[in-house]
């Protein structure tokens, strides 16, 4: 049966629960690797001690979600949960997605069990979120205690990384199904990498010239930037419930393509 | 049927007569340099984009945009040079660091575990000390591939300073194969990379952020300030911003322990990656 | 060297001994290998085929024994003597990275030959291993017979006075197999000395002009395949298949009908002269077996007498 025929015929409320079984494949991976997932929640503070009160002591404040002068490391905190959201999300959605796909044709075997294409893919994205949700909370509960959050709207930062994970994942997952080599990912690092580096991350968007803003803007990155960043330092306004939509949007299309790809490249 | 093959016996016959005389040691590694050339010809044009583009954004980004913010508030922090130019020979070294530790972690898997083709190669005149000297010979040439480019963008934005900065390529190839070395010999010891993202996230990230390349070492705690001492990245970011600044030749004795470490690490870890492959290949 | 003297040994081991700390993979053995021979060691997997041809190789030193390959020493002259050997491992170690033809370049590089030598050899090569139109196409998409046959290829490129073939068939379709044996076939009618491990006994049959049966790190046979045959076993063999559970209810029964009976798990083996003969007789007492099935005894039957096990289990 195909994902479309699946949407059809309502089928996609059990798609969740047998769902679950890919996310308990993958947690049973992991269980040997479990370092490797402690280790991918130390990272981003590590940028954070050494970009946000290291290089930070040098930058001073800098302009806040509402045009106050914030510390930098209050600044650069959201903004590396936000990244480290994406690029967990990506990573999986796309190296680790790929490989599984191509090589290892552990998707060919399990969907010879009552598993459809389209549990495949709403477990692999959820897999993806659940690592990225538990790094999520972690460098939260950090960052509380460093005193780098100034609201309690920070609680809703967790799902919007997960919805920041969730929009970047599923479209990386669409555009690795059409991958064939493993040397096509320099094409999402020529993506990822400027986004990651431009996205009024490091420093406010106020720093571009104009024009450059509105294509900044654009980006997914920098929509959950946004939205993360305002929620950290309190800043709360209508704005975000576009940063929302164009998320969720995002996130379905890819969502969407990925389990028409995954009908023609499995069930062919 | 074309000629070795003519007449039976021919082949013996033939290679009786036409030895093929086996390869000195520096001609041996010389060829296992030209296997990775062969198989480098085909990633070469998109390999050599990514050296230009990730200089690129990292120094807009990191250097011009941050950098206003960096030089606006801390205009004395970097002795007279603005950030991008206090930035440029950290990321240089830190590059070099990166690129030997991927050089030296899956060439290394393929070669014994993967492909197997270091076994392959034992299986001619080639032996370990080739295999494990050929591979570290390619990645100090991957190294002064991407430094070079690195060199050339950095001078585009004005971060080099003298004309001492050539010098910052070898300090950096250096820095890089001070790391190669010792990667390579471990992942010898490996039957999967599981470890390398262990180690990438644990050592190498750690040591990119905190080796003086971001900042300047004394603006840590001076607590943790001798410990910069033990990355072998700090003392390769010393030695190519010495290089890149035009000041390498102010403290002269500094800028030769920098260099002695380095060339320590290289010949420890060249070493044990000699060994490791040895014990590998020839068990 | 005279002509008119018997060719020395290629290759002597006497006594040769692979240890793997408490381990011993390879138990004092002793055999000649002369120039022109197939010669083979048929065995089961971990009878110690593999640490042989590595000692060979001189890619693993001998823990004891003595070994000489082509005149020389492995321990002092390893290189020497491995320029002079073409090696067929058992897994392929090909770089799938590279294209066909550069695989066989890159590798006649490895042996000393200019660049020019190898770009000759290797266009010959690929006529004789049947890849010729694969010349520039990725090693990665080739079949398993194709990639089998490129490595041969590879192990030609030095000319080398000896071929190591290392279970050269293991994993390969019937197809492809018998591509890959003519290709042997003729490489020993050009006289090139050929030795390889194989656990089947067709391949020692079709390939080996002489061999040794290894079992658990020891030689514990040698022979022409037909020499062994005649040796350890009858011409004939009747196989009986009987229903599930009758065969044990059988003892006593066929006593007397033929020179040796053996017991496998699904069917009994009769070894006698005339098999057809035994069927008959069997026949005759009343048995009813479900299938009869009359061959010429193999070296299969050769290492059962043997050892008391199959060679592919």
């Amino acid at each position: 049966m195909s994902a479309a025929t699946a949407v059809a015929t309502g089928q996609p409320r059990r798609s969740v629960p047998r769902a679950w079984h890919l996310i308990e494949r993958n947690l049973f991976v992991y269980r040997r690797t479990w370092t490797i997932i402690v280790s991918g929640f130390f990272e981003p503070l590590f940028y954070l001690v050494g970009i946000g009160f290291g290089l930070g002591r040098l930058v001073g404040d800098v302009t806040g979600p509402a045009g106050q002068p914030i510390p930098y490391a209050v600044f650069i905190a959201p903004a590396l949960l936000a990244t480290g959201a994406m690029n967990g999300a990506v990573a999986e959605a796309t190296f680790n997605f790929f490989f599984k796909l191509n090589f290892n044709r552990t998707f060919q075997s399990i969907l010879a069990t009552p598993l459809s294409v389209r549990d495949v893919a709403v477990g692999e994205i959820a897999w993806a979120l659940i690592r990225g949700g538990l790094y999520a909370i972690g460098f939260m509960m950090v960052i509380a205690v460093l005193g780098l959050v100034r609201s309690p709207w920070a609680v809703l930062a967790v799902p919007a990384a997960l919805l920041l994970g969730f929009a970047t994942g599923a479209v990386g997952m669409a555009a690795t199904s059409f991958m064939r080599s493993p040397t096509d990912f320099d094409l999402i690092n020529i993506i990822v990498l400027p986004m990651f580096l431009f996205s009024a991350t490091f420093y406010p968007i106020e720093t571009y010239p104009e024009a450059i803003r509105g294509i900044v803007a654009f980006t997914p990155l920098y929509q959950g930037v946004a939205l993360i960043r305002g929620l950290t330092v309190g800043v709360i306004g209508p704005e975000m419930l576009i940063h929302v939509v164009y998320l969720l949007a995002m996130g379905f299309i890819g969502l969407w393509v990925t389990s028409r790809r995954l009908d023609r490249i499995l069930l062919k | 049927m074309s000629a070795p093959f003519d007449e039976p016996g021919n082949a013996t016959r033939q290679s009786v007569l036409v030895r093929p005389v086996p390869p000195s040691a520096l001609a041996a590694a010389g060829r296992v340099f030209e296997h990775r050339a062969y198989q480098y010809r085909r990633a070469f044009r998109g390999s050599l984009v990514t050296s230009f583009v990730n200089p690129t954004l990292f120094l807009l980004a990191m250097g011009l945009g941050l950098g206003s913010y960096v030089n606006a508030r801390s205009p004395d922090a970097f002795h007279g040079v603005t950030y991008l130019q206090f930035l440029a020979p950290g990321l240089l070294a830190g590059a070099a660091m990166q690129v030997a530790i991927f050089e030296s972690t899956f060439p290394v898997m393929i070669g014994l575990v993967w492909r197997r083709l270091f076994h392959a190669m034992y299986a001619t005149p080639i032996g370990p000390r080739a295999v494990a000297v050929g591979t570290l010979a390619w990645i100090a040439f991957r190294l002064t591939l991407v430094t070079t480019v690195f060199m050339f963008v950095s001078t585009l934005f004005g971060a080099v300073v003298s004309p001492l900065g050539l010098l910052g390529i070898p300090a950096a190839v250096l820095t890089g194969l001070a790391f190669a070395g010792g990667m390579g010999a471990f992942m010898a010891t490996r039957r999967t990379p599981e470890a390398f993202n262990a180690i990438f996230r644990w050592v190498i990230t750690p040591l990119f952020l905190f080796s003086g390349t971001f900042f300047p070492v004394d603006s840590l705690p001076a607590a943790i300030q001798p410990i910069a001492w033990l990355s072998p990245l700090w003392h390769g970011v010393e030695l190519a911003r010495g290089a890149m600044l035009g000041t390498v030749l102010d403290d002269p004795p500094r800028a030769l322990v920098h260099v002695a470490v380095l060339v320590g690490l290289v010949g420890i870890g060249g070493s044990l990656f000699v060994r490791n492959v040895h014990r590998k290949l020839a068990a | 060297m005279p002509t008119d003297a018997p060719s020395p040994p290629l290759i002597r081991a006497r006594g040769l001994t692979k240890r793997f700390g408490s381990f011993t993979a390879v138990d004092a053995i002793d055999f000649d290998v002369a120039p022109g021979e197939a010669f083979g060691f048929l065995g089961p997997n971990g009878a110690g085929k593999t640490s042989t041809m590595r000692m060979i190789g001189c890619t693993s030193p001998a823990s004891g024994g003595t070994l000489t390959v082509l005149d020389m020493d492995p321990a002092t002259r390893g290189p020497e003597i491995r320029g002079h050997l073409g090696v067929v491992p058992q897994q392929d170690t090909l770089d799938e990275e590279l294209t066909v033809r550069e695989n066989l370049v890159i590798y006649g590089r490895y042996f000393g030959l200019s660049r020019a030598e190898c770009g000759r050899r290797a266009d010959e090569l690929l006529e004789f291993a049947q890849l010729t139109e694969r010349r520039d196409s990725r090693v990665e998409p080739l079949s398993g017979g194709m990639k089998r046959r490129l490595t041969i290829a590879r192990a030609l490129i030095n000319e080398p006075d000896v071929m190591l073939l290392d279970e050269p068939t293991t994993g390969l379709d019937p197809q492809a197999r018998h591509l890959l044996w003519d290709r042997l076939y003729r490489l020993k009618q050009r006289g090139v000395t050929l030795v390889l491990t194989t656990h089947y006994m067709d391949e020692a049959e079709q390939l080996c002009d002489r061999l040794v049966i290894m079992d658990k790190a020891r030689i514990v046979a040698e022979g022409s395949p037909r020499q062994l045959i005649e040796q350890y076993s009858t011409r004939e063999v009747a196989e009986l298949r009987f229903p599930v559970g009758v065969q044990e209810t059988l003892d006593g029964q066929l006593a007397g009908l033929a020179d040796r009976i053996e017991h496998l798990p699904d069917r009994l083996l009769l070894y006698a002269n005339d098999g057809e003969a035994v069927a008959v007789a069997v026949h005759d007492r009343g048995l009813r077996p479900e299938t009869v099935l009359v061959r010429r005894s193999t070296l299969e039957d050769v290492f059962l007498r043997l050892t008391g096990r199959t060679l592919v289990e």
